[in-house]
């Protein structure tokens, strides 16, 4: 039993070590002068081979603060919308009986598995006729249409979970039924919320097919567009290169360590069953 | 439904986003197939791909590619994700919280951060890769895998693989902790342990959480694009051999270089897509999933 246990360890260590490695090249080597990442790609930085000229160039050529913040924007707003509109529908299908309630579910299940990216084509006209193309709010909407379906499947579970008791005595003491869901039913699904918003937030935000499509312009370029556009031009200074992956990285990483838990519960609470 | 205003009123935004800016644009993207500028010319489109050498070779080599991209998933991606699960789940496992963390953190980084990172990792200009093999004696294995017709695609495939291998590893993992239990201790007490206890016991009772992967995997893939377009370009080098669907639509969309866009070609490509991850989700629902038992406790 003893035996097996460190066995386990010893190859969950190595796994780990295969999944953080890359990672962390990249990492230490973006604080290195350019002669030691090529002399010692795997040493760490210290005092002698410690440079930042790296996020100099970053800083003196990209946008990266605006890219930044167009990335802000789009994640945050499609989330809202996401999170909102998706709570919405859940509430309705699963509160009300009406005709074609399970149809309109099944309808909605659709895009669970039918990727939205083959409409790309209409998509594009469709953006260029509203004249929405390079705007953040067409980048908005189709991330709103891609993670509605699945929000709306995993919130009504938890929406059909609140009891029947609550919902009679906050409509005996005369809310609307407006008043129910806002006030009663969207703070009681808060974990489940978290748990979608998740979910949601990271294929919004390192989505590149997108930003490329829709809105490629200077002004409205993501922070994924706009790293693999500066990835392109710089690919040979490497300091560049690979200060812009640092900056890439840290954000992302630090948001998953502090929601990790939510996550991860997410998934394992049978949330994708 | 309309004596009661308020459900439209809680159904509508998201059916009408959901329906203007995904469902009508699939329609739209399966009829705009069916015209040449604005003359509707029936499956002629359909014709040229399959039917024009240098479409249907442009087109039957996409989808190997991309068939092989799935396979080195399902072949690698999967078991790996069941070990690792496997492991975690073995009681009594400290530090598993850590292991599931660290594990997982490839998955939520960019296409773009991954991809170049292991561009860079495996340039044989920064040596990582060759000095790594070196320590243990084995450089001569070494060659520049991305710029080699012959290795470039399984060498995206494998890195497509340690990107997403912590979603299998999860959602096996979250299916192996429901296992009650009593049902391991009953195994234990009849002496079945270890391996026979995981091939006979466990594996039949995650069984329909492998299904799930297996279509999660196939959807993912055959709708794959960002890693191929970040670390080979458009034109998913070396010679077209690292090509797949997404990469193929997105050229001939959007044309590249001396080749000009074509919306009607490009909408053919993804109606053949649709219909090939409409049979494969198709083929999971009625034919596996309702084979697979469902075991209820």
């Amino acid at each position: 039993m003893r035996a097996r246990m460190i066995a386990a360890h010893i190859a969950l260590l190595i796994y780990t070590l295969i999944a953080l490695f890359p990672v962390w090249v990249v990492v230490i080597n973006s604080f290195k002068s350019r002669q030691a990442i090529f002399r010692e790609p795997l040493a760490l930085p210290d005092a002698d081979s410690f440079s930042l000229i790296g996020y100099q160039t970053v800083a003196a050529q990209g946008d990266f603060l605006l890219y930044f913040q167009n990335s802000l924007i789009v994640t945050c707003l499609s989330l809202a919308g996401v999170l909102l509109f998706g709570a919405m529908a859940a509430f309705a299908l699963s509160e009300y009986r009406f005709r074609g309630n399970a149809l309109m579910g099944l309808y909605l299940a659709l895009g669970i598995m039918i990727p939205i990216r083959l409409g790309t084509v209409s998509i594009l006209q469709g953006m260029v006729a509203a004249g929405l193309n390079n705007t953040l709010a067409a980048l908005i909407l189709v991330y709103i249409a891609q993670g509605l379906p699945l929000a709306v499947f995993i919130l009504a579970e938890f929406v059909s979970g609140i009891s029947d008791d609550l919902k009679s005595a906050g409509r005996m003491d005369g809310l609307s039924e407006y008043a129910i869901f806002f006030r009663l039913v969207l703070p009681l699904i808060r974990p489940a919320l978290a748990t979608v918003a998740v979910f949601t937030m990271i294929p919004i935000w390192n989505d590149l097919w997108f930003p490329l499509i829709l809105a490629p312009s200077e002004g409205t370029k993501t922070i994924t567009l706009g790293t693999q556009v500066f990835l392109g031009q710089f690919v040979t200074n490497w300091n560049a290169v690979l200060a812009a992956l640092t900056l890439a990285i840290v954000p992302v990483l630090v948001l998953y360590l502090i929601f990790s838990r939510q996550l991860i519960r997410g998934i394992t609470s049978g949330a994708v069953k | 439904m309309f004596k009661r205003p308020h459900i439209l009123v809680f159904l509508a935004p998201a059916v009408i986003i959901y329906t203007l800016v995904m469902i009508l644009p699939l329609f739209g993207t399966l009829r705009l197939a069916l015209f040449r500028g604005d003359g509707f010319v029936g499956l002629a489109n359909f014709q040229t791909l399959f039917g024009d050498p240098r479409w249907s070779a442009a087109f039957w080599n996409a989808l190997g590619n991309n068939l092989w991209f799935f396979i080195v998933h399902m072949l690698v991606q999967n078991p790996i994700g069941i070990a690792l699960a496997a492991l975690l789940s073995s009681n009594r496992l400290r530090g598993a919280a850590f292991y599931r963390t660290a594990i997982f953190i490839p998955t939520i980084l960019s296409f773009v951060v991954v991809g170049f990172a292991w561009k860079l990792i495996l340039s044989p200009l920064w040596g990582i890769a060759p000095n790594m093999l070196d320590a243990v004696g084995l450089k001569s294995l070494f060659a520049p895998w991305l710029g080699r017709e012959g290795s470039a695609l399984t060498t995206l495939a494998l890195i497509s693989v340690w990107q997403f291998v912590g979603i299998p590893m999860m959602l096996i993992y979250a299916a192996m902790i429901s296992i009650p239990d009593e049902v391991i201790e009953a195994a234990e007490i009849d002496g079945i342990t270890g391996w026979s206890q995981f091939r006979r016991i466990k594996l039949p009772l995650i069984l329909p959480a492998i299904g799930i992967i297996s279509v999660l995997t196939f959807v993912g893939n055959f709708n794959a694009f960002d890693l191929i377009y970040v670390s080979q370009g458009a034109l998913a080098g070396p010679n077209y051999a690292t090509d797949i669907l997404g990469t193929f639509m997105f050229r001939t969309f959007f044309g590249f270089q001396l080749q000009l866009g074509d919306p009607n070609m490009g909408a053919t490509i993804a109606s053949v897509m649709f219909v090939i991850i409409l049979a494969g989700v198709c083929l999971y629902l009625f034919g596996i999933h309702r084979r697979l038992r469902r075991y209820q406790f």
